[in-house]
């Protein structure tokens, strides 16, 4: 199997890999960092539209019975904006740090599947392709991110939107669930010597606990699209009222998906800023136990609570106090996180660097998420919250406020290990500022908005209910935002500076013991760990700074092989999906053919 | 209500000029005819105690922390050449405080929380006025077995008899919201739902339907209209009087239409009738069109947004499609001619 990355130094000398470049070094690369790149570069282009859709919205909620976009066509972004934010940036945003930092986290030399990893990757542009391709044939999706059923039946949506978001979440499903396991393996695999549970990096721990969230998480939406891709393309009816179909086990389907779906989106930004900030406090991590059990106890509840998106469905008292003590419950956890994060702060020397500022910023928004957490815990009052302004705002702060702050942080963090440059700090900082304000403006005033009774998904409304002047601040709001990414653009492409430094935050963790960019290989030689900042304690040990890594030939170690057949079977497996959509069966069945060619010869390919 | 959550992060932000202008505008909920954040039923009262407690507790949390962190920030702030801190790990007993103060807080919130979810469902007993509530794509259908009537887009009731409303929808999922008397309940094609209320003050609010359900979903709101008794009474009792059917030959004349309106009205009405009743005691199911027996009084037509102004009926009337895109009414073709005899007939008959 594919488990090539124990390399020995001892092993029989092989010729030195030259430095591959060009495109077909890309399609048919294996290597965890360079697709741990075209993850990240992929998702931030779709964040990128994402955010041009959200402008949109936002401009024509700036003013009361707007006519800038029609309703169907508001429809449509509201819906692409959420798949897009949520499938298509966010998740593959944190996949990008999954695919480059766990492996150098935990001393291995690649992921324990690195064909897999590939066709998870290319599975994963085909999809968000595929989904974004509906805008072309003016039919993207329109029945909202979360699809509730029977609004999706052929009957009241006989368009081919509702077909684009089932087949294309089908597709991202498969990229999601391939990457879960090959990351799960590499977790439980692949640590190098020393390297026990309870040493790994808190980030890999906030990945391993997101991995077992996708495994028991995306199975059940999976069936929830099967069976609502059943109901549209071969006419059955679990969905359909009218015979005997149910469309509350949607709602039940989805979100059991759909909540521990948040934690997927928020473990790994835990994860980023546990990391960064006791590398700029200069101290350890506050509490790490305390920190690997409460993400745990996190994910655990998370599956426990689904029924809180429901609260306005009417399932009974009984039904309703449990799923909101659950709720409450889950409060601890986080709190006791907060409290750490504090810790590890308090008493520190504190760098404010920028990716620190992102750090801190993201704590202050993200307790104010939490804080509106629990108030929609609060089930009665949830019956004037669900659907509201007061909801988007709750969930941009611990998406955004939360997610992308924090994923902002890993960018400057750790982007002088994935491309040898060091991004601008005074540039970082107005960065930081203007997407602190703008979001501010842009989400704060949603939770007035929201309690004096906005409802969400709507794509006017008129004057005379109040709503006029805060979405006018909320929509200038927006374009400071928007603005603030415009910095950072500028900031890569122009004011990055070179910088071949392996170690340039003094950071305490494996990736920074190797040169920047690392070396295919990652490790010349595997390294043994001995503590929870190994970096640190080697310095510590040598009094000071260590040399820098040299850059090695990297002879006698064994690689895996490139291959292009990852690709071949992610088209395959995709276009089974995509012809069941058109209706013409032979597009499947091409589809299969090339899925089982790709997988044949991927099996028998040499691996390395 | 959380005002003073703007001020505390505005004061985070250090921008304490806007504080008192965001103050000011958000406190004013009356500027917000859908607010809920001035309940004015016993429902809403409810909910809205339970959700000052929790926006206190979330107050006091939120200065706090966020000043631990402000202070943290402030405090520890490093110089260069400074030498490393202290390296600390962690510390059980602070573990166990900051775990265990959080759980008492949520147990101050959980305990009424609980109170008021099973307050919420109790039965609001025999002397409550049913009403039951249809959602269609996209307008809100309101029928009152007790009185044998039915009306579309205002729901109205009387001030200080609770009301039972018994809802269901009939075709894609809507949710029913009356943020001043009551929340919002989700309504199915294939399962009942309820929600009660008894309205404290008589007036006229909007309220607007909370789940996605379309392309006009946004333009699918209604008006929730208390009257006192008396004049609730008075309001059954219009409703109840016979009106003339659309196929009636021997329309009486009536002021507001001369007699050459009227039959252009009447070669129009059998196409209206096909999809809509306009006799508030039809009470037949499964019309696709709103009721139209009060249509002529009612504050807003096109599913309580569009004010009910000669002008605004008779754009309806002509172009539907132009003034909501996508709504099930076809734009029917009539003539300026065809529609001002209509609006007239409407105004004539159906007040």
């Amino acid at each position: 199997m594919a488990t090539t990355v124990a390399g020995h130094p001892h092993a029989a000398p092989v010729a030195a890999h030259a430095e591959k470049t060009g495109l077909w070094s890309w399609i048919t690369t294996v290597d965890h960092k360079r697709i741990g790149i075209l993850y990240g570069v992929t998702a931030f282009v779709f964040f990128l539209i994402g955010g041009i859709e959200a402008l949109l919205i936002r401009i024509q909620l700036g003013a009361p019975d707007n006519t800038f976009l029609s309703p169907e066509l508001y429809n449509q972004l509201f819906t692409m904006h959420g798949t897009t934010m949520i499938f298509l940036a966010v998740m593959p945003l944190s996949a990008m740090f999954f695919n480059y930092l766990i492996p150098l986290m935990i001393g291995a030399r690649d992921v324990a599947f690195p064909r897999l990893n590939a066709f998870s990757y290319w599975v994963f542009l085909i999809g968000g392709l595929f989904m974004n391709a509906s805008f072309l044939f003016g039919a993207a999706p329109n029945q909202g991110w979360f699809g509730y059923a029977n609004l999706t039946s052929r009957q009241y949506s006989p368009g081919l939107n509702v077909d684009f978001w089932t087949i294309g979440l089908q597709i991202l499903g498969i990229a999601s669930l391939a990457a879960a396991v090959n990351f799960f393996v590499t977790i439980v695999n692949l640590r190098c010597r020393g390297m026990t549970l309870m040493r790994m990096p808190m980030f890999v721990w906030m990945s391993f606990i997101t991995q077992i969230l996708l495994l028991l998480a995306f199975p059940v939406i999976t069936v929830a699209l099967i069976l609502l891709m059943f109901d549209r393309a071969f006419g059955t009816t679990f969905f359909v009222p009218a015979a005997g179909g149910d469309p509350l086990l949607w709602q039940h389907l989805f979100w059991i998906f759909g909540h521990p779906e948040v934690y997927i989106l928020i473990l790994p930004a835990f994860g980023i800023v546990s990391e960064i900030l006791p590398v700029f406090s200069r101290k350890p991590l506050f509490g790490y136990a305390a920190m690997v059990f409460s993400g745990a106890f996190i994910a655990f509840l998370g599956f426990g609570v689904w029924s809180h998106h429901m609260f306005a469905v009417h399932m009974g008292p009984f039904a309703d106090a449990v799923f909101a003590l659950g709720t409450m419950l889950i409060a601890i956890p986080t709190g006791v996180k907060i409290f750490n994060w504090l810790g590890t702060v308090w008493g520190g020397s504190l760098r404010l660097t920028t990716p620190m500022y992102f750090a801190l910023g993201f704590i202050a928004m993200f307790i104010i998420g939490g804080l509106s957490g629990v108030m929609h815990s609060v089930a009665p009052h949830d019956l004037q919250q669900t659907d509201t302004y007061f909801i988007v705002a709750h969930f941009h702060y611990v998406l955004f406020g939360g997610s992308i702050f924090s994923l902002t942080a890993g960018a400057y963090y750790w982007f002088p290990k994935m491309f040898g440059r060091i991004l601008d700090e005074r540039l970082g900082k107005v960065h930081f500022w203007l997407m602190f304000v703008g979001f501010n403006l842009t989400f704060f005033p949603m939770h007035f908005l929201g309690l004096n009774g906005m409802p969400r998904r709507v794509y006017t409304y008129p004057a005379g209910l109040g709503f006029e002047f805060w979405n006018q601040v909320e929509t200038a709001g927006s374009f400071v935002l928007a603005a603030s990414f415009l910095v950072f653009l500028y900031n890569i492409f122009v004011r990055s500076k070179r910088t071949t430094a392996a170690d340039p935050w003094d950071g305490a963790t494996l990736e920074w013991s190797i040169p920047s960019p690392p070396q295919e290989w990652n490790f010349a030689e595997l390294p043994t760990v001995h503590g929870r900042d190994p970096l640190w304690e080697a310095k510590r040990a040598r009094g000071g700074s260590l040399p820098e890594p040299p850059r090695v030939s990297g002879a006698g170690i064994h690689l895996p092989n490139p291959s292009y057949w990852p690709l071949v079977t992610a088209i395959g497996a995709s276009t089974v999906l995509i012809g069941i959509m058109v209706g013409f069966p032979w597009v499947s069945i091409a589809g299969g053919v090339v899925l089982f060619v790709g997988v044949y010869a991927w099996a028998f390919e040499p691996a390395h | 209500m959380p005002l003073g959550k703007v001020s505390l992060r505005r004061v985070t932000g250090r921008a304490w000029a806007p504080v008192f202008a965001a103050l000011a505008l958000a406190g004013c909920a009356e500027n917000y005819p859908q607010t809920t954040l001035l309940p004015r039923g016993d429902f809403a009262r409810l909910l809205h105690d339970v959700f000052q407690t929790t926006v206190w507790w979330a107050l006091v949390v939120f200065v706090l922390v966020e000043g631990l962190l402000l202070f943290a920030i402030f405090r520890y702030r490093g110089r260069p050449g400074d030498a490393e801190p202290e390296q600390t790990h962690g510390n059980t007993t602070l573990e166990i405080v900051w775990t265990a103060i959080p759980a008492f807080i949520l147990a101050m919130i959980a305990v009424p929380t609980v109170k008021t979810i099973f307050a919420t469902y109790e039965d609001p007993g025999p002397e409550a006025l049913h009403i039951d509530v249809i959602g269609h794509q996209w307008w809100w259908e309101f029928r009152y077995p007790e009185y044998g009537i039915v009306t579309a887009g205002e729901l109205h009731v009387p001030v200080g008899r609770t009301v039972r409303l018994n809802m269901s929808a009939a075709d894609v999922l809507h949710s029913f919201w009356v943020p001043q008397f009551a929340a919002k309940r989700d309504v199915f094609p294939n399962r009942p739902t309820h929600l009660w209320f008894k309205a404290e003050v008589a007036g006229n609010f909007p309220g607007q339907c909370a789940e996605f359900c379309g392309i006009q979903h946004g333009r699918m709101a209604h008006r929730i209209v208390a009257h006192e008794p008396a004049e609730f009474e008075a309001w059954v009792a219009k409703m109840r009087r016979p009106r003339p059917a659309p196929t009636d030959t021997a329309t009486p004349p009536a002021a507001g239409i001369d007699s050459a309106q009227l039959a252009t009205a009447r070669k129009v009405l059998p196409t209206c009738a096909g999809c809509h009743a306009f006799s508030a005691t039809d009470t037949t199911r499964g019309r696709i069109g709103p009721n139209l027996a009060d249509v002529g009084s009612r504050s807003f037509i096109a599913a309580g947004w569009l004010e009910n102004t000669d002008e605004n009926l008779a754009r309806w009337l002509r172009t539907p499609q132009a003034v909501k895109e996508g709504v099930l009414m076809p734009n029917l073709g009539l003539t300026d001619e065809q529609v001002t005899a209509l609006v007239a007939y409407l105004r004539a008959y159906h007040q």
